[in-house]
Order: structure tokens, then C-alpha cells, then sequence
């Protein structure tokens, strides 16, 4: 049985195809403002990838902030329960999902039987969220991309003082002038975000182990500063941009299989 | 969104200075000197026996010192009068611990406060001073010394750095922007997100969904008065109400927290956003009485 997963973030919609325990397909776009058209052309691209009709998806289930647009999906789920769902099946043992993306983190506790006892989560400030990098790479005019090896050669310490993005760019700004290296306040940026996320995580519980998903965790800077703010090494799936869209399959699979086999 | 190459600066205010031809600082018997180094701006004013003198207020630069300096310079240019000439400076604000020439440092909480009574009168019990990377709601009594007070210096919502944000996003002189704001037919919902940074993604869904820029700057504002309401009602408001700093120039912005507290805002003929300048110049003139 084949199904659909799709999270439509707040930066790009990603589908992942699975059938069974085997992921068939992952694509991803750019969510712009039509989140509909986003998710229903990963969805395409996904079908395309895996060779596949959209008839032969069983089921079809959306997550993600943009989760209620996706009008063609035959169920939703909350982003809790799929970035939950997605990293079990990635890492049975897991027991705290983190997941950073642009403009969200969550932070989630399970118990043995990968249920969900506790989750926090951010979406009302920038600063731990992906957007808060983005912005510090504009003003130091890096490609985002570039911000987290950056930092890995940071050599001196510079304390971050501003807590909110839009203040931080001005500290920025004043370190390029202050003739700061740009290593050194790349190590600034991602140490400051991990350090909101160290506390967000340590709200809901530490327990190893510690799986990190979400876009932000390509940032090998950032990885850095939350691994010695949480003091244990994560686990990062491969892919961990898709690891909500993959849990979104799963439902799709665990709905699709009590409710009848006559579909497809 | 296409970058342009040669953008306006649509945040950029006016920075502006002033003087009283009338008066004769030379045969005042106390000179006193205040200034407020801002995060975004920096203000000097100059008081000649308790009068208001003379006053700058430009953009702070990377420097502190320097620009403490300059706002001083400005503010006596063409008068004769230099530093020199001033018997006691109070330093204020976010760098007001990097004005070397300043005789005293004093925060800008006590200053506020006491710009305001001068500026308002002492009828004044609540000030809402609305900066470039803060805002503060304080108490104070009919001296404008401080009884209580609460602030935001961490987040850019419900601060001019934010307007400044939005100026720039719409293309519309920072200036303009209260009387745009005022110019709809009917309130919209103000803009749900808190953060400035997804504000600014919010307001862009907007207007790709046709909402006009007066529209856009009327939810914003009317977020941004929601916003510090919410600060001032945790501290109570006790009339009479005045607001200080920048943002009190904005008229959408001081319209809408006046409707949402339900009460109007001291009216004055004064600047505004020298207040803390002011106050900083007062307790100047008040220490140097005391024996320099």
C-alpha cells in the first residue's frame, strides 16, 4: 500500500511517498503564498519520481502550518504527532524529537511505546526558529548555506547579546564593524539560536535518544552549539527536512490500513 | 522579491536641530547639557537656567562617543557656545555609559520621566516611551520621579526599529506612515504575528492578496498599539497619559493605543522624543545647583 505524506511549512512544502516500511519518493518546493499549488506540485513531482499514478495512492494525509490549504489531502495531522511518527520510524529508540525549521521549533517527549508525554514549541519569535539564521547570513552576506562551516572555524568566543532577529541583525552589523571575523559572529549566530533551543528542549525533558529533524539541522554550526548545550551527542536522519513529511505518510498508512483495503 | 539596487531608504527620519534666538545663553548663570544615546537615535538638548535652549536629534552611528558628540554639536551650531561652555552634562540611554564628556550617567527610565514633567506638566502619571529598541511603561509623581516602571527591550514588536522595518517593506517614508494608516474606510484585523520578522511575511501575503498599503499600515499599527497596551495595562494606567519618544510622532500608532486604553494622550508643543534629553538637561541643572 502506497501513501502520502505532506508538510507544508512556512518555507517549503515536502511530500514523501511510502509504501510500506519503504520511502518510494521525497520532493520538496518552495511555499511561497500558494501553498495549495506548492504541495499539490511536490505532490506531482513526487508521483513523477516513483514512477506512480495519484491513483495508486491509498492515502493522502497533510501536516504543517500550511496543512489546512492542502484541500486534496484526505486527512490532517498535527505537526507534533507527524514530526513524532516520522523520527520513530527513522529511530526506534528515539525518546525527544527536536525539530528546527524555518519558522518553528519543536521540542517533544516520548515514553517507551512512542507515545507523545510532552511537547513546547515556538512560533511566535524568529529567534529559534531557521529564519532568525537567515537573516543574520543577509546581514553578513553569506549564503545561508555557508553559515554553519563558517562557524566551525570560529576562533574567539563573541558574546550575542540581542535576543530578537530584527536587534541581532543590528549587533551584526555593529560586530562587522567592531571588525569582528565573520567565523567568529557566524559561531555567534548558530551558538545563540542553540541556546534557545537547548532551553526549549530541556522544558519538555532530555532523554536520549535525541533525534534532530527539521531543516536547521543541515547547520553543522548550530548541531554544534545545541550537542554541547544539551551535552549528548543527536541523531540526524538522513533527509531530516522530510522526516515530518514522512510522518504524515505513516498516518496516512495506520488510516488507510483500519479503514479498508478495498482502496486501490 | 527583487532586491533594488539603488533602494530608498524609506526608514531614514528627518534628523533635526534647534536653537532659541531670543535667548542669551551667555548671561545665564547655569548652562546644563543632556544626552540620550539612543539605540537608533541620539538627542541633546541644552538648557539655559531651566529653559529649553537649544536641541539635535540624528541617527546613532557605530560609535557611541562620537555620536553623542555630534548630537551636541549640532544642537549648539551657530550659537558660539561650545562644549566647554556647559556646566554640567548627564549622559542617558543604551550608551550613555560611552559619553565621555558627560559629567553623570543616568538611565534613561528616570530620564523619561522627568523630560516628561517638564514636557507635560505635572499632572503626568503614566509615560509610554516608545524607542527605537525599547518601550517603557512607566509611573511617575508630580515631581517625574519614577514610582514603577516596566519594559520591553527584547523582542522589536512594539518598537520604532519594527516601524522602521515596515516603512522600508512598503516603500512609504517613515514619516508618512500614522497618516496613511488612518486613511481606511474600515479597521482591518491587526497583524497576527508578534514577531517582526514574520510580520513582515504576513503583511507580503497581504498585499499579494490585494489589500492596499494603507491597509497593511493601519493592521500593523493597530498591532503595534495592541502590543503596548498590553505592556502599559500590566503596569496600569493612571491619567494623565503622555507618550514619549519616536513613535509618539506616529499619529496611526498614538490614535490607536488612545482608542484601545480608552483614554487621550497629553497634547504639547514640545518634541517628543527629545524627552529624555530634557530630562537628562534637568537633572544636570539640578546637580550643578547642588555644588557641581
Amino acid at each position: 500500500m502506497i501513501t502520502a505524506g505532506i508538510d507544508v511549512g512556512n518555507k517549503y512544502a515536502k511530500v514523501v511517498l511510502l509504501d510500506g516500511d519503504r520511502v518510494l519518493a521525497r520532493q520538496s518546493r518552495p511555499t511561497g503564498f500558494e501553498q495549495k499549488e506548492a504541495a499539490s506540485s511536490a505532490l506531482v513531482a513526487a508521483l513523477a519520481e516513483a514512477g506512480i499514478s495519484r491513483e495508486q495512492v491509498a492515502g493522502v494525509v497533510a501536516t504543517g502550518a500550511g496543512k489546512s490549504e492542502v484541500v486534496f489531502a484526505d486527512d490532517h495531522i498535527t505537526e507534533v504527532g507527524a514530526d513524532a511518527r516520522g523520527a520513530l520510524f527513522l529511530v526506534p529508540a528515539a525518546r525527544t524529537v527536536v525539530d528546527v525549521g524555518a519558522e518553528e521549533g519543536r521540542a517533544i517527549r516520548l515514553d517507551g511505546n512512542g507515545r507523545v508525554v510532552d511537547f513546547a514549541m515556538n512560533e511566535k519569535c524568529a529567534a529559534g526558529a531557521g529564519s532568525f539564521t537567515e537573516s543574520m547570513a543577509r546581514a553578513l552576506e553569506v549564503d545561508l548555506i555557508e553559515m554553519g562551516p563558517l562557524s566551525l572555524k570560529s576562533t574567539r568566543l563573541v558574546p550575542m547579546n540581542a535576543q530578537c532577529a530584527v536587534f541581532a541583525e543590528s549587533e551584526v552589523v555593529s560586530l562587522i564593524h567592531a571588525r569582528t571575523s565573520k567565523e567568529d559572529i557566524a559561531r555567534a549566530v548558530n551558538d545563540a539560536m542553540a541556546s534557545r533551543i537547548v532551553s526549549m528542549t530541556r522544558r519538555v525533558g532530555v532523554e536520549k535518544e535525541v533525534v534532530l529533524i527539521g531543516g536547521v539541522a543541515h547547520n553543522v554550526g548550530f548541531v554544534k552549539g545545541l550537542e554541547e548545550g544539551l551535552e549528548l551527542k543527536v541523531v540526524i536522519p538522513e533527509g531530516p527536512e522530510y522526516v515530518t513529511a514522512l510522518g504524515a505518510a505513516c498516518a496516512a498508512r495506520e488510516k488507510a490500513g483500519n479503514g479498508g483495503k478495498d482502496n486501490g | 522579491m527583487a532586491e533594488a539596487e539603488q533602494k530608498k531608504e524609506f526608514w531614514r527620519w528627518k534628523e533635526y536641530n534647534w536653537h532659541n534666538p531670543d535667548l542669551d545663553w551667555r548671561v545665564g548663570k547655569i548652562v546644563s547639557g543632556g544626552v540620550d544615546v539612543g539605540s537608533v537615535s541620539s538627542q541633546a538638548v541644552v538648557m539655559v537656567d531651566g529653559e529649553l535652549y537649544a536641541f539635535a536629534s540624528m541617527r546613532t552611528g557605530s560609535d557611541s562617543p562620537s555620536s553623542a558628540e555630534n548630537a551636541f554639536n549640532w544642537a549648539v551650531e551657530d550659537t558660539g557656545m561650545t562644549l566647554g561652555d556647559i556646566h554640567y552634562i548627564v549622559g542617558t540611554g543604551y550608551g550613555r555609559v560611552n559619553v565621555p564628556f558627560a559629567h553623570k550617567a543616568i538611565t534613561e527610565i528616570a530620564c523619561h520621566a522627568r523630560g516628561a514633567n517638564f514636557i507635560y506638566g505635572p499632572g503626568v502619571r503614566t509615560v509610554l516611551d516608545m524607542g527605537g529598541q525599547d518601550c517603557k511603561a512607566i509611573h511617575c509623581d508630580e515631581k517625574g520621579k519614577v514610582t514603577s516602571f516596566l519594559m520591553n527591550d527584547k523582542c522589536a514588536a512594539g518598537t520604532g526599529r519594527g516601524m522602521e522595518v515596515f516603512a522600508d517593506l512598503l516603500g512609504v517614508s517613515i514619516e508618512d506612515v500614522g497618516e496613511l494608516s488612518l486613511q481606511v474606510d474600515e479597521e482591518p484585523e491587526p497583524v497576527s504575528s508578534t514577531c517582526v520578522v514574520f510580520a513582515k511575511t504576513e503583511a507580503t501575503g497581504l498585499l499579494r492578496a490585494g489589500w492596499s498599503r494603507e491597509r497593511v499600515l493601519a493592521a500593523y499599527c493597530s498591532a503595534m498599539a495592541h502590543r503596548v497596551v498590553t505592556l502599559l495595562e500590566r503596569i496600569g494606567v493612571e491619567p494623565e497619559f503622555a507618550i514619549t519618544g519616536g513613535i509618539a510622532k506616529n499619529v496611526g500608532v498614538v490614535r490607536r493605543i488612545e482608542k484601545e486604553l480608552g483614554i487621550t494622550a497629553a497634547q504639547t508643543s514640545y518634541d517628543s522624543q527629545i524627552a529624555g534629553a530634557l530630562g537628562a538637561a534637568l537633572f544636570g541643572r539640578a546637580l550643578a545647583q547642588k555644588g557641581k
